[in-house]
């Protein structure tokens, strides 16, 4: 067991990790922080995506340990501090960009990383940023219109409202 | 102007909120005081014979609570089966032992042969590694055919061969349905597979079994889309725990799509080890143990006939259907190939005589269960593809072949026993017609061409029978179990209304769309309606989420108890305004006199049902709270027409998937929003299936496909954005809210159009391809080419 | 995942002294190795963890090349440019998530049979740069799995030389996503290089006769019918041998006719 300390949504959080203590598994059993999903075993669902250091990993292919020092941040850190939805999360919850909600997690996180570096991305740029974000209920339809309108763009347009 | 309350309108979703922040509550996020994890030791050989297990090095492991092996629950119930179909000799199926862990044989690759109960899941699995079991390895059966030959290895050895039931549907006719063909004017015959294919809901599964000495009480917390049928099967037929002292829980459930629906080994485990261990026990799947230990879907190689007469009308249809239950009877098996699949042969057409033989086979596999649209979509895929390819041999439009052959007139009884009641076939194909500018698929086709593409344009009908069921029907047909649905109305004093329901939300928006229907009903505002879902002890008994049953079914059993709620609240308000009862009229959460100004609110009456002070206390009971079990009359039918246009690249056989329209008829729809959402995903799990998924075994039995590394999902990429519409409505005429259920359509729906496109575009290039099994993946399209 | 001891050294010197250990492992960015860790298919008893070093991070442009250190993500590849066929190549392995952890190094000293990163290496004529010495791409790759590095060795950088032109076309299997055949055309001061990944059992390959075909005449139409034999190339539920060869063609010729 060693000691990691990181800055999680904000606040320092420390614990106890063995060498082969998961990211995913440190935010969700030590933190609490069951927002974090775990849906694959091959870093291919993308359900357990976080920030670190401001950049989307997988959180179930990093140690904890690699994380020591960093800043992480995870979908309970998204809300307004008022606890109203940001931008994202509205647009998901306007658009129904979600129904069993598992996969939903990193899909916030991953349309968070994608907006920071492509704040206007066309439908193409976001079906290929989301190849590693697995959803099994929306067809990725409502999915791919909320990213749009949450960068601020005319949905009306699309098919089938 | 679309409403934007009550049916009809698309608020946006309540439970979205707590899913977009990180707050839902899924099984794997609860964590019960003192709980221990379990790892289990599953087979890796598809088929032998234990011929012991030494578990004395394991148990001395570190962190080791207790191990488990098969002679643990030697005396204790299998895991039984839901359903069982009667052959076509009469006689019933053959129906195997499925005990909780191994005993004696190991039947799959997967099948759990010991549990490690122990302070730490690596604890768990460390000692598990530890376990010696010294198994002799069996030939495997895997192919189906290979399973049905004579002299062929027995997957269970106390029955008389690998077949569970050689079923004939109907079997009065088949003279009739032969002598059909031998005076046909044309017949067309395809065979195909129908190939297996994984669920995967993106959560994967989770028990908790937790017991209480003090109270001898049992709670299980699952990943179930039907915690009373849990309850109800483990606690009566596995475990024997009177039903009042167990309770099962099934929180925020992260999809279902089938696999949920079922009594699985590892529920009935932690919920056993839970007592013999006297603390809470977990168990958590990994995706890896996911794909050798849920059940699977489809898996079915058919042969299907179609007999047309000179006049290109349908006369009669004839399939032959091999149908893979896996090595044991999953909770629903039988009936999936059978009555979800047969009865479906008719689709959209007056074809007047059809006979189905389905021969269902245990295999060293994983079994196979229902999977979104179970049966439907596997009878839909044989028709629509043998009616194009009829089509293309006679040279006629597919669309036009299809429209001469619709069913017009409803009522209309189908000669596989079930009755139609409501339907509009050119209706929906008129709503497609209008999504997909066939008029411009020539220039289309031309573009792609100059770019060294092939283009197809693939159609398809699709006809479902769902709100599942009848009791007294699927009785006679050989469910074990009643499938009506419950709900509780619960008004509180001030008026705010909590629904307890069967049904089960994992991903469907209950709550959001449940509350919309009985606003409707009083006139108040959803915010004061929740749904309670998921929790055997607060809901009533009802059959769950599965079969798009539950606003049909669950949704109608909630209307009668909200007519009973207002039926009483009347009695309440004439007495406050000294009235008849039959003069009162609700309006808006208004109680009024007819033709007077004289009215009292909602809330005027919920509190004097709960402050009875004036109240007619001499003829009715204090309180607002009623139940109804409702029990639909007949299935319902929801049908439609979906298109799908492709474009091949000849060169490495890829398949684009260039656009995609869907037009449905759900009847009456109560949240436009979620129903669109419903048909995109089921869309997407077609496509899915059309042109990526695909479950494999080696000759073996070793699972190939155990991991997304080898299981292609469908991803953002592999697919567009859908034309969905449902416009065309013909309300189902035997439930009261007129709805018909739109889960399993996308997925029943789409994939002939996308094999249909495929076919269309490799023809157009001059190849000699009439089929392509699913999925069309590159290298499977690429090799159609160049056969 | 078997427990095993974590250590993350600063410098190279530590992490090849933390290496000294037989069963001591490196970690990269953990995207292949944590897989292998979670099906108990490895079980080091130390993992040494090349992520702080600095001197293994970042991307330095010489002029005629440039040189990646091998703690380098595939993100940072991507977004560099300096060769663009290499950055294009790096900017679609995996996903994002993946391309925020993966590096060079690690990709490199795998030698996955379908990973992009080796034919890149042998198509540019890369040199790896280890603790110890410099290994020529066409020295370095071994096979399916196997490389020239020793026990302990680190893949410190990695320097590539910038071609005339090039281009890398990859073909996904449609699951994994990996190349079910990838292939990597470079035109060179030293001639045309045809570096090809996810085909052969024998893992990244040069394909000589397509290489023949180019100096001779740099064009798509110069491989018109050409494919390599089909025997040896690998076949699974995704695609034949025969599928595999036809691709690789198909993606030749693609590759070339981008590169002009």
């Amino acid at each position: 067991m060693s000691q990691v300390t990181m800055t999680v949504n904000g606040k320092t959080a420390s614990g106890d990790v063995e060498g082969r203590t998961l990211l995913s598994q440190f935010l969700r059993e030590n933190l609490k922080l069951t927002g974090t999903h775990v849906g694959c075993d091959t870093s291919q669902c993308g359900a357990c995506v976080v920030h670190v250091d401001g950049k989307a990993v997988k959180s179930c292919t990093m140690l904890a340990a690699e994380a020591d020092g960093a800043t992480v941040d995870t979908i309970e850190g998204q809300a307004e501090a008022d606890g109203s939805l940001n931008t994202i999360q509205q647009a998901f919850q306007d658009h129904h960009g979600l129904q069993c909600g598992f996969c939903t997690p990193g899909m916030v996180m991953s349309t968070a990383a994608l907006l920071k570096d492509n704040p206007k991305p066309t439908e193409a740029e976001i079906r290929d940023y989301l190849e590693g974000n697995i959803c099994r209920c929306t067809g990725y339809h409502n999915i791919v219109k909320s990213i749009m309108a949450a960068s601020g763009q005319d949905v009306g347009s699309i098919a089938a409202e | 102007m679309p409403k934007d309350h009550g049916i009809g309108a698309s608020p946006k979703r309540r439970e979205d909120v707590r899913f977009l922040t990180g707050e839902g509550n899924y099984t794997d996020d609860i964590n019960v005081n003192g709980q221990a994890y379990v790892h289990f030791l599953r087979s890796d050989v598809a088929h032998g014979k234990i011929n012991g297990i030494d578990t004395s090095a394991a148990a001395a492991m570190p962190g080791v609570v207790k191990i488990f092996t098969g002679a643990d629950f030697e005396g204790i119930g299998g895991l039984p089966c839901g359903w069982q179909v009667t052959d076509k000799h009469g006689e019933p199926m053959q129906e195997p032992a499925h005990p909780v862990l191994a005993q004696g044989k190991v039947r799959h690759v997967g099948d759990p042969i010991a549990a490690v109960v122990a302070e730490s899941v690596e604890q768990a699995r460390d000692a598990a590694e530890a376990i010696e079991v010294d198994i002799e390895e069996l030939p495997a059966v895997v192919d189906m055919k290979a399973a049905l030959s004579e002299g062929a290895t027995k997957v269970h050895d106390d029955l008389t061969s690998n077949l569970c039931y050689d079923w004939g549907f109907v079997e009065e006719v088949k003279p009739d349905v032969d002598a059909a063909f031998e005076t046909a004017a044309h017949v067309t015959t395809l065979e195909l597979v129908n190939q297996r294919m994984v669920a995967n809901p993106m959560e994967p599964r989770v028990a908790i079994g937790d017991y209480s000495r003090g109270t001898d009480e049992h709670t299980l917390y699952t990943t179930s889309q039907n915690p009373h049928v849990i309850r109800l099967l483990m606690g009566a037929f596995v475990l024997g725990i009177p039903e009042h002292k167990l309770r099962v829980v099934a929180p925020d459930v992260g999809g279902g799509f089938g696999t949920k629906i079922f009594h699985y080994a590892e529920e009935a485990f932690c919920t056993f080890a839970a007592k013999a261990c006297n603390r809470p026990v977990k168990w958590t799947s990994s995706r890896s143990e996911a794909f050798m230990s849920d059940a699977h879907g489809r898996d079915h190689v058919t042969k299907i006939e179609l007999a047309l007469d000179a006049d290109n009308n349908f006369i009669a249809l004839r399939t032959d259907t091999l149908a893979n239950m896996g090595a044991y009877l999953s909770t629903f098996a039988p009936s999936v190939p059978t009555w979800l699949h047969g009865t479906l042969m008719a689709g959209n057409y007056k074809t007047p005589l059809i006979h189905v033989n389905v021969r269902a086979v245990f295999t060293n596999t994983v079994p196979v269960d229902a999977y979104r649209g179970a049966g439907r979509p596997e009878a839909t895929f044989q028709l629509e593809r043998v009616v194009d390819k009829a089509a293309r041999e006679l040279g006629v439009d597919p669309i036009a072949l299809r429209r001469q052959n619709f069913i017009t007139e409803f009522p209309y009884a189908t000669p596989v026993a079930v009755e139609y009641d409501t339907g509009d076939y050119h209706g929906t194909m008129d709503a497609l017609e209008g999504l997909i500018d066939r008029d411009g698929f020539a220039a289309r086709r031309a573009e792609s061409e100059k770019n060294g593409k092939l283009r197809g344009l693939g159609v398809n009908c699709y006809i479902e029978a769902c709100g599942i069921a009848p009791s007294n029907l699927v009785g006679q047909l050989g469910a074990r179990a009643g499938l009506y649905d419950a709900a509780t109305v619960r008004v509180t004093a001030t008026g705010s209304i909590s629904v307890m329901v069967g049904a089960h939300s994992h991903g469907q928006g209950h709550e959001t769309s449940f509350p919309q229907v009985v606003a409707e009903m009083i006139g108040i505002d959803e915010s004061q309606i929740d749904i309670v879902h998921g929790d055997s002890s607060k809901i009533p008994f009802g059959m769950g989420t599965y079969g798009s049953r539950s606003i049909a079914v669950c949704g109608s059993a909630m209307v009668r108890a909200t007519e009973k709620i207002i039926a009483k609240a009347k009695k309440i308000a004439a007495h406050l305004l000294e009235a008849s009862d039959a003069d009162i009229e609700l309006k808006d959460g208004q109680f009024s006199v007819a033709g007077t100004d004289k009215s009292v609110a909602w809330g005027d009456v919920t509190l004097a049902a709960y402050v009875p002070h004036n109240y007619p206390l001499e003829d009715i009971e204090p309180g607002l709270e009623e139940t109804a079990f409702y029990d639909p009359a007949n299935f319902t039918y929801p049908s439609g027409a979906y298109a799908c246009e492709v474009e091949v690249d000849p060169e490495t056989g890829k398949v684009t998937i260039e656009s995609f329209a869907a037009a449905d008829d759900f009847g009456n729809i109560i949240n436009p929003m979620i129903v669109d959402g419903q048909v995109h995903g089921g869309i997407g799990q077609g496509i899915g299936q059309a042109l990526l998924e695909n479950c494999v075994y080696d000759e073996n039995g070793q699972l190939m496909t155990g991991s997304y590394m080898d299981y292609a999902m469908p991803r953002a990429d592999d697919v567009p954005f859908y034309a969905v519409d449902h416009s065309s409505q013909t309300p189902c005429t035997h439930n009261p809210l007129g709805v018909k259920g739109c889960g399993e359509a996308g997925a029943i729906g789409s994939p002939p159009s996308v094999i249909n496109a495929v076919v269309d575009a490799l023809q157009s290039g001059g190849h000699d391809v009439t089929h392509i099994d699913m999925p069309a993946s590159p290298s499977r399209v690429w090799a159609a080419m160049n056969k | 995942m078997y427990n095993f001891d974590y250590e993350k050294p600063s410098t190279v010197a530590d992490a090849v002294a933390a290496l000294g250990d037989e069963d001591a492992q490196a970690l990269g960015g953990g995207q292949t190795l944590i897989p292998t860790l979670k099906q108990r298919l490895a079980s080091p008893t130390t993992l040494v963890s090349l992520s702080g070093i600095s001197e293994m991070q970042g991307i330095t442009d010489e002029g005629g090349s440039i040189t990646i250190g091998g703690a380098t993500v595939h993100a940072d590849v991507a977004s560099n440019g300096a060769i663009a066929a290499l950055s294009d190549l790096a900017g679609n392995i995996g996903d994002p998530a993946v391309r925020n952890r993966g590096t060079i190094g690690g990709s490199l000293a795998n030698n996955d049979p379908s990973a992009c990163y080796p034919s890149a290496a042998l198509g540019l004529g890369a040199t790896i740069v280890t603790n110890t010495r410099e290994i020529a791409a066409d020295d370095y790759f071994q096979g399916m799995f196997s490389t020239a590095l020793d026990e302990g060795e680190i893949i410190t950088a990695v320097k590539v030389p910038k071609p005339e032109a090039a281009n890398y076309q990859k073909f996904e299997q449609p699951a994994s996503r990996f190349a079910l055949v990838g292939v990597f055309v470079a035109k060179t001061s030293g001639g045309v290089r045809v570096a090809v990944t996810g085909a052969s059992e024998e893992g990244v390959f040069r394909w000589s006769e397509a290489e023949a075909a180019l100096n001779g005449n740099f064009s798509a139409d110069a491989l018109e019918g050409m494919a390599p034999d089909a025997d040896g190339m690998i076949a699974d539920l995704h695609g034949t041998s025969a599928y595999r060869a036809h691709l690789v063609g198909v993606m030749t010729r693609r590759a070339v006719a981008a590169c002009s």
